[in-house]
């Protein structure tokens, strides 16, 4: 019985892996986007992030990919894994084939091979959604901070927990047709500022914000951003609270 | 109440132009809360796409229990014509009831199409753009949207022609009538797409909407997925084996009718017209 078992183990750690990547330098003229593959042998445990690592330092020192945390915190390492948005650095090998094929995230703006300029697109969404909380009362620094039940609290760092990696962007079919559309990572945040009272903004505050097409009612709830979240964030019932509110905003 | 001020306009609002003065805009009359306000029109028109698809959808499956009264016997049908016509209300059938309720469905069919078709995808590089998305995601409900998209697509015209045939031939509704139309009128193979078109757009569209708007939740969203799905594909299931076997029920009547083709079916229990119960 445990021989059985000792095999079995023995035959994937033999695994070797042929890991398929798009490669493509914008800032080289010369370069065109085509896939090279490099193999390696799977280890025990393996993630992509210490498959791209090994190739980088074994075998091509030109190979651009992000990493930060590596535990999924950071969210710089989401790229596409077999077509697929996902985390370079919490996709376990031993989960994918023998040949995995990895490519950039789509719609955002290529820096190289699998890197790619969140931050960027980020930042501009922060801003046009105004992501931060709008409070004009006078702020008194020696005043004790307005308390909040424990409940709320945590419902707001569920919401908080999105580590921006673009992977909901990069599995929305409505992102990919148009551009302006602000995606499930943006919705979520004003859900977010939506439940903290420490925002005055209203409904209608909101509305003005996401209360079009490229905002809310633009959502198709073909739910791509909630299957491919690496956060399992409760993005499809966060999308439809606000839609349900937003609805309402469009009735007076 | 928060200023909301766009970012983008209020760039514009500082930018330069090329003789480095700055662009100051004239105020507007309008006080600028008012002139700032977000059209309720996306709002509007997003409610009626759902409301509009719902009440679609829901017709469809009484339409559908009424055709296939076929099924208990030409009486029954016979009977559920003749109701809709009003005559065991105004004495004797009405049939420009059906017409008027036909323009009713046509006029929300109309506006459901011209919503909806807001979502397709506009121009070759977005519909690419959608193609090569769904199939390297390769997620199930990606997918279904594409089939939706067709479904759609197909009932702008399939349906048409069905629904200009009810308003224009109102009287005709049957046993033998509706035979005669199905196997000697030929619309037999139209019936039998639109069928799988119109039931499968409307149970995938009762799945979107419950997603869409957050309507019969479970614990997580995760089980009221797969419960919603369960009932999508029963929904399509039950509806197309419903209308398969009817629509196969109308084809053997009118293959038997269609020497007396054009004959009208006469009920044995009212040789006339119906009266007043």
């Amino acid at each position: 019985m445990i021989g059985i078992l000792h095999r079995q183990r023995k035959k994937q750690e033999q695994r070797r892996l042929e890991i398929a990547i798009l490669r493509h330098n914008p800032a080289d003229p010369t370069s065109t986007p085509q896939l090279q593959s490099f193999h390696i042998e799977e280890a025990e445990g393996m993630t992509l992030f210490i498959a791209l690592n090994e190739i980088r330092s074994t075998q091509d020192p030109s190979l651009q990919f992000d990493f930060v945390c590596r535990a999924g915190i950071c969210g710089s390492c989401a790229m596409l894994i077999d077509g697929r948005p996902g985390l370079a650095c919490r996709t376990l090998t031993r989960d994918l084939g023998p040949r995995i094929t990895l490519a950039a995230l789509p719609f955002f703006e290529l820096i190289g091979d699998l890197s790619v300029n969140t931050g960027k697109w980020m930042r501009g969404t922060s801003e046009r959604l105004q992501t931060w909380i709008h409070d004009h009362a006078k702020v008194d620094a020696d005043a004790l901070e307005a308390r909040m039940e424990p409940e709320l609290a945590e419902a707001i760092y569920e919401l908080d927990r999105c580590i921006e990696c673009g992977c909901c962007i990069a599995g929305c079919g409505t992102a990919q047709m148009r551009e302006d559309f602000v995606g499930a990572v943006g919705l979520n945040k004003i859900a977010r500022f939506r439940l903290d009272p420490r925002d005055q903004r209203n409904d209608e505050d909101f509305y003005e914000l996401i209360g079009d097409d490229d905002g809310v009612f633009g959502c198709m709830a073909l739910l791509g951003c909630h299957d491919v979240c690496p956060k399992q964030l409760p993005l499809q019932t966060q999308i439809a609270y606000l839609r349900r509110k937003m609805a309402l905003i469009g009735l007076t | 109440m928060t200023a909301l001020i766009d970012n983008k306009g209020s760039n514009e609002l500082l930018a330069a132009d090329a003789s480095g003065q700055r662009v100051i805009h004239a105020p507007t009359a309008m006080p600028l809360r008012q002139s700032q306000r977000k059209s309720r029109w996306p709002a509007r028109f997003d409610l009626l796409q759902s409301a509009s698809g719902l009440f679609l959808a829901l017709f469809l499956m009484a339409h559908m229990f009424f055709v296939s009264t076929i099924l208990i016997s030409n009486e029954a049908f016979y009977t559920v014509a003749r109701f809709f016509e009003g005559a065991y209300f105004l004495g004797k059938p009405y049939p420009i009831l059906v017409s008027a309720v036909v323009i009713v469905i046509m006029v929300i069919f109309i506006a459901h199409s011209w919503l909806a078709m807001r979502k397709f995808p506009a121009g070759y590089r977005q519909y690419r753009a959608f193609i090569d998305h769904k199939n390297h995601l390769r997620h199930n409900d990606t997918s279904l949207w594409w089939l939706q998209i067709w479904t759609g697509f197909a009932l702008f015209f399939m349906a048409t022609i069905h629904l200009y045939d009810m308003l224009t031939q109102p009287a005709l509704i049957g046993p033998y009538e509706s035979a005669d139309r199905v196997w000697t009128g030929s619309m037999w193979p139209l019936y039998l797409l639109l069928l799988f078109a119109a039931e499968l757009h409307a149970s995938i569209g009762l799945y979107r909407l419950a997603i869409k708007w957050g309507w019969f939740t479970a614990t997580t969203p995760n089980r009221s997925r797969r419960r919603l799905r369960w009932a999508k594909h029963s929904l399509s299931a039950f509806f197309i084996t419903l209308g398969l076997v009817t629509l196969a029920v109308y084809v053997d009547l009118g293959r038997n009718h269609a020497a007396h083709a054009g004959e009208r079916y006469v009920s044995p229990q009212h040789s006339t017209a119906p009266v007043r119960h």
